[in-house]
């Protein structure tokens, strides 16, 4: 037991080391080229200059509430998507009528341009948060119904037929076995598609927006100001990280039993 | 004389496919007697699985009548456990729940439930594992599992598709023999299907051997050898001489192609 726990932290060591290996390096590439001037600031700015920019943003008083505003409207806006897709998906996975229904409907949907949708969207919904979070909600809902659907269409046959030869009904299969037996699938999904609403969420502040990180970017890059801009990008990547590491910690906690999820 | 446990009577089974039709099972017609330990041997691909499936209620015969004592069989029910080739335990329940998730479902008390369970845990020798993941057990730790969850639930039959198929072989007779042992004590009626003919002739009290596809019952064989049998049957003289005898019937079979 105890060798057995000596070698699986010693793995997470040695990720860990590899993981902050990829940042410094980049780092260092990063000071090299702007500190040398081997890249113009006008193109590349210090990692200094994007430093003090946090702390200028700070002093603005934006850098908090613009950060929450766009938290607010991603998380808004994929939630919804979530809260729609799950269902539907599930239905398409598991039923021809519901796939016939459904499908070739979000199968067109899916390929048109979300970009070119935002005048739409202003005209609908006007310039408040709910037109963000319906861009947002645009671009990330036809895919995940196409996922959600997959996972549960995915759900090893035999494993529902076991349940109908131990006396299960199809109600009790689909709520005892295919609902549980699809949810890593659905974690993955959801993992996935929440990165998405974080690029859509520059879209959605395009246009009609006073806050947020996509606007900041957006005016920072009407102004030419090259560390703002950075200041925002590593922000975002920032939060697409953590967001990531929630989700991987929450899909251990929801389904430890999962072939995926390692150790014991 | 009673009447025997399961009966099929000319059943036959087609599959449409877009224009084109298959022909899996032709005419097949058997009576297997309560208590028995029937086998299926076949060729792949003769329509052993299908049969497995239509008597489970798993798919619908194209004609035929099915009979579970006297009652016809038309959808899957408590009262057929069945045992997969494949690995059906329930991944998010752990071993205990997995065995307990048919009388739950009924609405067994949570005591009744827990000490059948235990009864049957221990009996397929997983005593000690209750509370472990399928995710931690070995292939033949999974199928033993199965074979207590199907047990557990008090079927009037077990049916078993190749339940031994995907293991490694020493890992299959020791599989074997704890059939055998569990099946002395339980005495459920057993449809067990193989293309092993030597796990056919260890296990079975009567081996029906089927032709290709599309599949009929060929022959009924009797495997007079005494009880209780084990492993080390498969090289006495009697097993060999059945075992040769089932192996001419399928190569003239083959031969005939
Ligand atoms: N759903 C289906 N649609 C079309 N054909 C099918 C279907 N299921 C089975 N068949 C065909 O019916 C025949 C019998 O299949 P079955 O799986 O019952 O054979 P089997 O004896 O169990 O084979 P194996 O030894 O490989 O398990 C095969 O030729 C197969 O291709
Ligand atoms: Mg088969």
């Amino acid at each position: 037991m105890s060798v057995k726990r000596t070698t699986m932290s010693s793995y997470f060591n040695g990720y860990k080391k590899l993981t902050l290996f990829t940042f410094l390096s980049i780092l260092i590439v990063w000071c090299a080229l702007s500190y040398s001037g081997a890249v113009k600031e006008v193109f590349l700015p210090t990692p200094g200059a994007v430093v003090k920019d946090f702390w200028q943003m700070h002093q603005e008083g934006i850098l908090i509430p613009y950060t929450l505003a766009s938290i607010y409207r991603v998380m808004v806006g994929w939630s919804m998507a979530v809260i729609v897709a799950v269902p539907i998906g599930m239905l398409i996975g598991t039923s021809k009528t519901a796939e016939a229904l459904f499908e070739p409907a979000i199968d067109f949907a899916r390929y048109l341009p979300v970009v070119a949708m935002v005048p739409l969207t202003l005209l609908y919904f006007g310039i408040g948060d709910l037109q963000k979070f319906i861009i947002i909600f645009l671009g990330t809902f036809f895919q995940l119904v196409l996922m959600i659907s997959d996972v549960a269409a995915n759900v090893p046959k035999d494993l529902l037929r076991a349940a109908a030869t131990l006396g299960s009904n199809k109600w009790q299969t689909y709520r005892l076995v295919l609902m549980p037996a699809s949810l890593p699938g659905i974690m993955d999904s959801l993992r996935i598609t929440v990165g998405w609403a974080w690029t859509y969420l520059v879209v959605a502040e395009l246009v009609a927006a006073n806050s947020g990180l996509g606007y900041m970017i957006l005016r920072a890059q009407r102004f030419l100001a090259i560390d703002r801009i950075f200041a925002g990008l590593v922000i975002i990547g920032l939060l697409g990280l953590i967001t990531d590491y929630f989700f991987k910690w929450l899909t251990n906690l929801i389904v430890p039993w999962s072939e995926k999820v390692g150790g014991q | 004389m009673s009447q025997p446990k399961l009966v099929l009577q000319n059943v036959g089974k087609w599959f449409e496919s877009n224009r084109e039709s298959v022909e899996a099972l032709s005419d097949i017609n058997l009576e297997i007697e309560e208590n028995e330990l029937a086998v299926i041997v076949g060729p792949s691909g003769c329509g052993k699985s299908t049969l497995l499936n239509i008597v489970a209620g798993l798919e619908q015969a194209s004609c035929g009548v099915v009979r579970l004592n006297g009652r016809e069989i038309t959808a899957p029910g408590a009262d057929r456990g069945m045992v997969f080739q494949s690995y059906t335990l329930f991944p998010w329940l752990t071993v205990q729940q997995n065995v307990e998730f048919g009388l739950k479902i009924k609405g067994v008390h949570p005591e009744e439930r827990a000490r059948k369970a235990r009864h049957y845990i221990e009996l397929v020798g997983l005593t000690g594992f209750q509370d472990a993941l399928p995710k931690t057990l070995s292939g033949g730790m999974k199928q033993r599992v199965a074979i207590a969850r199907a047990l557990a639930n008090g079927p009037e039959m077990l049916l078993m598709d190749e339940p031994f198929g995907a293991l490694d072989a020493q890992t299959r007779s020791i599989m074997q023999d704890l059939l055998l042992s569990v099946w002395e004590k339980e005495r459920t009626t057993v449809l067990f299907i193989t293309h092993d003919i030597d796990e056919a002739v260890l296990l079975a009290d009567n081996v029906y051997v089927m032709s290709r596809r599309p599949g009929r019952i060929q022959a009924k064989i009797k495997v007079d050898i005494s009880r209780p049998r084990d492993h080390r049957l498969t090289v006495s003289r009697e097993f060999t001489e059945i075992k040769k005898e089932i192996m001419e019937m399928l190569w003239a079979e083959t031969a005939s192609v």
